[in-house]
């Protein structure tokens, strides 16, 4: 207790009132007081500004997608658009339909999040029951790396590594297609869907494990029976998360997934996604253009798909926590 | 409920923890491999000229070293964007917004703009900056799209460090007569500043890496000279590596290497930074 004194009386009331002031005495302090409130009260009207700043940035980005993309649907009625198969944006009449991208999202995604959810899991469960925890904070580092190499990066490994080994081992005339990227994405959700299951499995009451042993149990039936079905909401919130990153990603799909406009009929053809689609066209359409209100629409497709998963994801997360909490 | 004999319960154990090892290994052992494989190749690309030249003959030979410039630029402008706005905002939430409908809404904007894909980003500062603005195709633009794009991440690290502040330091504050907004200034972002600090380098990162929005809102494959002021063109890292891997035919190999290299270098050093920053913060408590 004496050193939190000291830190009162040393450091804090000096930061407070200047280093050679007398003014805890209370006249000093009144006189300034005055000149406080007013700038107490502009900062305070600074930070509120800021507090709402995420809401009015949030509405910016739908408005401006609305803005931009709907006036499409003058020129293509959305039945159209959204369940048309060709996209020819260039030629006389332009067609926009997006069902060759929404395709290729959903089956790009679905494959990366088949192959990265039972590893994702299994990592997290070893991580969180199994590890010892030197090996714990070894992984965690690696899987924090994994997490920083940028999306370019992937795309760029994918490209070069990849696409020849699923070429030559699938026979195929191009490794650009679908499933190089999806295999990639499925290496890029691990990390987020490693952290957060392993937060949910070590949320778990200690007293759920005690039973389990109690009764006999070992501790893989421990695990299987009791951790992951007690974590099961945070490790689908998990998933929900890692889903939602595999559909926004960009790079990495535009650099290896081969950039064909039909409908993907197997995961081995070379497909556009959603995301690419607009990396890729928004440099050649002319702004306010046709092609460029359609991009727009795409990004508003995009943009309403990540926010339910997040939302989904977010209202998971916040009942496993009232879940375990005491 | 019959029960299975011990030998095979162990067995299935064994079996089991095998495989979660396994999986184990295919996260670590890929990400292991990624970044070996670069610097290995990418070493023997770089050398003195490779980091301080300009590009010549179109890219296929000489440096990046406007693009490596280009990208600590757009990282500092992120920085000035974000922060400030950032930590206030999280000073908001902890410290004076009361648990009622705005608060909420305030929270599930940053969840959700956290969610928004990068590319979406790139749209909203190529309608909202270089349109509506006239910022055009420039720094300027750019790091404003990337600093919307952080400013969640920003908000959420800052949260946590505020949080992280124990109630006593205020009550002491507060007791001998100082304001809020004073507790806050001289006593609690003090004692937050390493988390403030680790999430602004990590958001650095992010921004030195990200390609899909300074796509759209206007980086350059080669620009004359280097960037005079925040509204001119750039080169960028990543939007480099993006172009002389994927896009221009005929790249030599050792160019994407080195520069794929370069910026993993950049990236992975800040990160490095900001963990380092992380724990010794966590050894001082």
């Amino acid at each position: 207790m004496p050193a939190r004194i000291d830190w009162v009386k040393e450091r804090l009331i000096p930061r407070l009132f200047g280093r050679n002031s007398t003014a805890t005495a209370p006249g000093n302090a009144f006189r300034f007081r005055g000149r406080w409130r007013l700038g107490e009260k502009s900062i305070e009207g600074l930070i509120s500004l800021s507090g709402i700043l995420a809401i009015v940035l949030l509405l910016g980005v739908l408005v401006l997608l609305l803005k931009e993309g709907l006036p499409i649907f003058s020129h293509t009625p959305p039945w159209e658009f959204f369940f048309g198969t060709k996209w020819y944006p260039i030629s006389e009449p332009p067609t926009f339909g997006v069902m060759p991208f929404f395709v290729s999202t959903i089956m790009i995604t679905a494959i990366a999040t088949a192959v990265a959810v039972p590893i994702g899991v299994g990592c997290a469960a070893y991580l969180a029951e199994v590890a010892s925890p030197k090996v714990r904070e070894t992984v965690k580092l690696l899987v924090e790396l994994l997490a920083g190499i940028p999306s370019v990066v992937m795309g760029f490994v994918g490209l070069m590594l990849l696409s020849p080994l699923v070429q030559s081992i699938f026979h195929l005339n191009t490794g650009l297609c679908g499933l190089t990227a999806a295999i990639m994405l499925s290496l890029m959700s691990l990390p987020i869907i490693v952290t957060v299951s392993e937060d949910a499995l070590r949320a778990v009451p200690s007293e759920f494990k005690e039973a389990s042993y109690a009764l006999g149990a070992t501790r893989w039936e421990t695990i299987r029976h009791v951790c992951i079905p007690a974590a099961l909401s945070g490790i689908s919130a998990a998933i929900m998360l890692g889903v939602g990153r595999a559909i926004g990603e960009t790079m990495t799909v535009l650099m290896v997934a081969g950039g064909a406009l039909a409908i993907p009929h197997l995961p081995t053809e070379p497909m556009t996604t959603m995301t690419a689609a607009i990396a890729s066209g928004i440099g050649n359409a002319v702004r306010g253009g046709l092609q460029y209100q359609a991009l727009f629409a795409v990004g508003l497709i995009l943009f309403v798909m990540t926010l339910s998963v997040n939302w989904v994801a977010d209202r998971i997360l916040e009942r496993q926590k009232r879940k375990f909490a005491r | 409920m019959k029960v299975k004999a011990r030998s095979t319960r162990r067995l299935s154990q064994r079996t089991a923890f095998a495989l979660l090892t396994l999986a184990t290994a295919i996260v670590v052992i890929p990400a292991l491999l990624i970044i070996l494989y670069i610097i290995v190749h990418g070493v023997s690309a770089i050398d003195w000229g490779f980091l301080t030249q300009s590009p010549s003959q179109a890219g296929k030979s000489g440096g990046i070293f406007p693009a490596i410039v280009g990208t600590f630029y757009l990282m500092l402008g992120t920085a000035i964007f974000s922060l400030p706005i950032g930590v206030l905002a999280a000073i908001h939430l902890t410290e004076y917004a009361k648990d009622n409908r705005l608060t909420r809404l305030i929270n599930l904007a940053i969840i959700s703009l956290a969610g928004v894909p990068s590319i979406v980003f790139g749209l909203f500062g190529l309608g909202v900056f270089v349109m509506t603005m006239h910022l055009g195709l420039s720094l300027r633009a750019a790091s404003l799209t990337l600093a919307s794009q952080a400013l969640a991440m920003v908000i959420t690290t800052s949260r946590e460090a505020i949080l992280a502040v124990p109630r006593e330091y205020r009550e002491a504050s507060l007791a001998i007569g100082a304001t809020k907004w004073q507790t806050v200034r001289h006593v609690v972002l003090p004692q937050a500043s390493s988390g403030i600090i680790t999430g602004a380098v990590l958001a650095m990162s992010r921004a030195a890496g990200e390609t899909a929005p300074i796509l759209v809102v206007g980086a350059a494959f080669i620009v004359p000279g280097l960037p005079n002021s925040p509204f001119d063109q750039f080169m960028a890292l990543p939007y480099h590596l993006y172009t002389v891997a994927a896009q221009v035919p005929g790249m030599p190999k050792s160019m994407m290497w080195g520069v794929a290299l370069v910026l993993l270098a950049v990236v992975l050093s800040f990160d490095i930074v900001a963990a380092i920053i992380r724990s010794k913060a966590r050894q001082r408590k």
